[in-house]
Formats: structure tokens, C-alpha cells, sequence
């Protein structure tokens, strides 16, 4: 299976009054999962900010489907480590929001989301505030939402970074079974090992600050993934491997 | 239903121990009624006090309104322009440093004796904490989810309509709060000056004649009616942003 190059970032820098980000290159590939994994503070959250055009980089060049583009708002689902739903708004409206920002009609929204809800077992929380709401489950439907609002190259930041462990396993299963159906490209950074080696297909592996990229680790796991194989031998033995690398 | 037993009981106790003093100390009614000598009053003069109930609760009503929607776009051309924000501030904390007892009578002498002058009034004393609560609220709204919507390429605008506005509203309430319970008062004070009807015009014939049970029972009026306004911002809060008390509900 040939695989299309989705994203593709050369020579990636950027200093505030420090150098944060160094020399930063990396790929990724059509439904290709893709985790960044690096310690606290090094500068994955502004690469993140880089990548979907809040921030300006001061060199390098990023490519999408090969064409290369400056002007990147709006072109990624981005999806933040807190889940920011509006708590003014039900579920089945923060779903709505990321349709209505993109572009479609109030009525059309209504009826993607409907579709989106259901599709992926949340249909019966529509009516909820937000606030009602476990942290779970509220990533749940931020993560529904970023991909109502663009679902061809999803960024999560430490998308389950503020849950506990039960919790984010369950998250984990979730976001393959999407990624799964929908046929998603994604990147996410993090800072858990076994997080990284079960999700992805690489891992990249980045520095302290400033951030450069050490390493790119090849997961070889078989799809799909459940729970128990981070018991396994060849888990374990990836694992040690990231470990040593980080 | 709880948490007024206590209030209710302690006005209670202040009643009665109020009656008591009068009572036993003879205090002429002139300069200290007691509590069942101002009901009586207020009861002798139920139709009186209704007749200059009337325009005080227009000019409260119309004053508020007017401070809405005075408030809502100074608070907008605040939050959108910088410039406007930094022209606009000062004068609103000076406008707040005017005495509106003395304004009165120089609104009296430019806008003559009808209820225009009355409801400039009103809307002074109202306008300050619903445009400063406004104006904190469009600024309160959590950096990260202005990043959110900057990150989907929504403009000014949209995050306006999106996100600040909605975001805002708590604030708005609690600054329309406030300003609905100064609006009774805003509006007895501009009586004060000129006026034919008005419960701040009988205020003041009352204290001229030395009535003074009446006098405490137009107080009492006021301080009721102040309460009811509050009360009816306070459902309107709860039927417009059912959301928030959902939150404020399980922060407790
Ligand atoms: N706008 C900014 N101005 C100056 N420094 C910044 C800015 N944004 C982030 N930084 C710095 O960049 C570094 C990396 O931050 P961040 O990307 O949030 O790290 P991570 O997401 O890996 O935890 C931090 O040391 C932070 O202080
Ligand atoms: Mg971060």
C-alpha cells in the first residue's frame, strides 16, 4: 500500500526571546497516526500553534498534500489539552458549532451533528450542558467537535493528558475506533510512553528545549490495538526502547 | 426556601424590639413611629401611595431599559476599538463622581418638568455597573478558547457572536442586578426636584409635614419595590441562562 504524504514540514524554527523550536522536520502520512512525545515545556504545544497558523514560524516551510501553505487557520481539527466546550451550549450545539464555523447552515449543522452523535455513541447526551458532564466524556465531544469542524488532519495536544488512567484508555479505544471509520490523519503530542507506543504508527521523539527532533521510532504493533497488548512482549520491548531514547 | 427563614426572623425580632422601645419610652410618632403605626399609615393612605406608585415604577422601568441599551453599546464600541476603550474609561469613572441630587434640578431647569429629566436620571444611576460588568465579562472569556476559534480561522466577529457575547452574559446579569436595585431609587431621587406625581415628590411632602409614619411607610415601599426588581432580573437570569446556575449548582 503506497501511502500519500498528508503533511510535510522542512526546516521548522522558531524563537521568542529564546529558541524554542530548532530545525524541526517531520511527515506524516494519508491515516497515518502519529504521536510527538517530549518532556513538559519543551515546545510541543507551540509547534501545534505553528502547524495550525496561530503562530508565525520564523523559517521552514509546511506543506499540505505537497502544496505549500501559509495561511493554515482553519485548515486542522485542533483540539486542546482542556476539552473548552461552551457551556452555553448542549452538546448536540458545541457539535453544531464546529459544522457552523465551517460553514454550513443552522439546519444542515443540526443534522450532521445528529449523524456524528449517533455514529459514535454519544446521541444520548445531546440534551447535556457541558457542565453536567464527566471530563471524559467531555473530551469525548470535544474531540467530536474538532472533527465536525475539520476532520482532514486532526492535531490533539495532550488530548488525555488531564485524565486518569481508566478514563483514557477508554478515551484511547475511542479515538481508534474514529479514526478507524472516518479514515483520519493524526497527530498528537504527549508525554506518556505507553500512551505514544499503543496509538501511534511512529513516534517522533523530541529534545528539551529548544525543541529538535531526536528520533523517529516505528511501531510495528498490529492493528487493531486492545488494551492487553501493552503486556506484550513486543510492547515492552518498544517501550524500553523509547525510554532509552527520550 | 431555607436560607430566608433566617432573615425573616431576625427583621422580625428588629420589629418587635423597635415596637417595644417606642413603646415603653413614649417617643412622640412625629419622630420615631412604630412598626404598626406605619402600617396603619400606609394602610389609611394605600390609594394615595398607589397614585405616586404609578409614575416612580414608569420611570424605573424605562430608565433601566434605556441603561441596557446604553450599556450594551459602550461596552461593545469598548470591547471592539481600543482606542474607543481608552477615550471612553475615564469618563466613565468621572460620570460617576457627578451628584445626581444636584444634577436634578439642572435637569429639571433644561428638560422641564415631564419624566425626560427623570429617566436621564434613572439612567446614570443604572447605566455604570451593567457597561463595567459587560465589559469585564467580554474580557474574562479563558485565552485558550479565543486560540480555539483563532486556531479555526473565525474573525472578530464571529468570536464576538460565538464566543464573547454569550460568555458575557452571567456578568451582564450581575451588573443588571445591581443597577435594577438602584433604579427605584434613581428614579424617587429625580422626583425630587420637580415633579407633580411620584413617590419621591410624596417623600418629601410628607417630611414637610411632619408625617413622618408616612414618610417610613413610602421607605418601605421603595425598599420593596427595589426588591421585587432584583428579584424579577434574578428570574430572568434564570430563564435566559439556565446554563449557569446548572454550573454554579455543582461548583457548591
Ligand atoms: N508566546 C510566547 N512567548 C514566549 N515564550 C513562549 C510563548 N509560548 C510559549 N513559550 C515558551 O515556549 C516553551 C514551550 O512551551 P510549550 O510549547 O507550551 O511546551 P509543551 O507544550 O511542550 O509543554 C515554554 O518554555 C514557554 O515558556
Ligand atoms: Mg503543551
Amino acid at each position: 500500500m503506497k501511502s500519500q504524504s498528508k503533511l510535510k514540514i522542512n526546516n521548522l524554527s522558531l524563537s521568542f526571546e529564546e529558541e524554542i523550536i530548532k530545525n524541526i522536520s517531520l511527515e506524516v502520512n494519508q491515516e497515518e497516526i502519529i504521536s510527538i512525545i517530549g518532556p513538559s515545556g519543551c515546545g510541543k504545544s507551540t509547534l501545534f500553534n505553528i502547524i495550525s497558523g496561530i503562530l508565525r514560524q520564523n523559517k521552514g516551510v509546511i506543506k499540505i498534500d505537497g502544496i505549500e501553505e501559509k495561511k493554515r487557520q482553519g485548515k486542522f481539527g485542533y483540539m486542546f489539552q482542556e476539552p473548552l466546550l461552551f457551556s452555553w451550549l448542549k452538546v448536540l450545539e458545541n457539535v453544531m458549532l464546529g459544522y457552523e464555523i465551517k460553514g454550513f447552515k443552522k439546519e444542515q449543522a443540526k443534522l450532521k451533528a445528529q449523524d456524528l452523535l449517533k455514529k459514535f455513541n454519544l446521541f444520548e447526551y445531546a440534551n447535556f450542558y457541558p457542565d453536567s458532564l464527566s471530563g471524559g466524556m467531555k473530551q469525548k465531544v470535544a474531540l467530536l467537535r474538532t472533527i465536525a469542524f475539520n476532520s482532514s488532519i486532526l492535531l490533539l495536544d495532550e488530548p488525555f493528558g488531564s485524565l486518569d488512567a481508566i478514563t483514557r484508555s477508554s478515551l484511547h479505544l475511542y479515538l481508534l475506533e474514529i479514526w478507524k471509520k472516518l479514515k483520519l490523519t493524526v497527530i498528537f503530542t504527549t508525554h506518556d510512553i505507553r500512551e505514544a507506543i499503543f496509538l501511534s504508527d511512529r513516534v517522533y521523539i523530541l529534545s528539551k528545549k529548544p525543541a529538535t527532533i531526536i528520533d523517529c521510532l516505528k511501531i510495528n504493533l498490529p492493528r487493531p490495538r486492545k488494551t492487553e497488548d501493552i503486556t506484550s512482549k513486543k510492547f515492552v520491548e518498544l517501550e524500553k526502547k523509547l525510554i532509552s531514547l527520550l | 426556601m431555607k436560607q430566608y427563614l433566617l432573615p425573616v426572623f431576625v427583621s422580625i425580632l428588629i420589629l418587635f424590639f423597635w415596637q417595644t422601645i417606642v413603646t415603653i419610652f413614649h417617643i412622640e410618632q412625629w419622630i420615631l413611629p412604630a412598626p404598626v403605626q406605619i402600617l396603619n399609615s400606609f394602610w389609611q393612605s394605600r390609594s394615595l401611595i398607589f397614585y405616586h406608585l404609578i409614575p416612580t415604577i414608569i420611570e424605573a422601568i424605562i430608565g433601566l431599559i434605556g441603561a441596557v441599551f446604553i450599556s450594551i453599546f459602550i461596552a461593545v464600541l469598548m470591547e471592539r476599538f481600543t482606542t474607543m476603550r481608552k477615550i471612553i474609561y475615564p469618563f466613565l469613572i468621572l460620570s460617576q463622581t457627578i451628584p445626581f441630587i444636584i444634577l436634578a434640578p439642572l435637569l429639571t431647569l433644561w428638560f422641564g418638568f415631564g419624566i425626560l429629566p427623570k429617566i436621564i436620571i434613572v439612567i446614570l444611576v443604572c447605566f455604570f455597573p451593567i457597561v463595567i460588568n459587560l465589559f469585564d465579562g467580554f474580557h474574562g472569556v479563558d485565552p485558550a478558547v479565543l486560540r480555539l476559534m483563532t486556531s479555526m480561522g473565525a474573525n472578530q466577529r464571529q468570536i464576538f457572536k460565538w464566543v464573547k457575547l454569550p460568555a458575557s452574559l452571567p456578568s451582564f446579569f450581575s451588573g443588571l442586578r445591581i443597577a435594577a436595585a438602584y433604579s427605584i431609587l434613581g428614579a424617587v431621587v429625580s422626583e425630587w426636584t420637580g415633579a407633580d406625581r411620584g413617590l419621591g415628590i410624596l417623600l418629601i411632602r410628607s417630611t414637610k409635614s411632619y408625617l413622618t409614619d408616612r414618610v417610613f411607610a413610602v421607605i418601605g415601599i421603595i425598599t420593596i419595590l427595589s426588591m421585587i426588581a432584583v428579584l424579577l432580573v434574578e428570574m430572568i437570569a434564570r430563564i435566559s441562562i439556565p446554563w449557569h446556575y446548572y454550573k454554579l449548582k455543582k461548583i457548591s
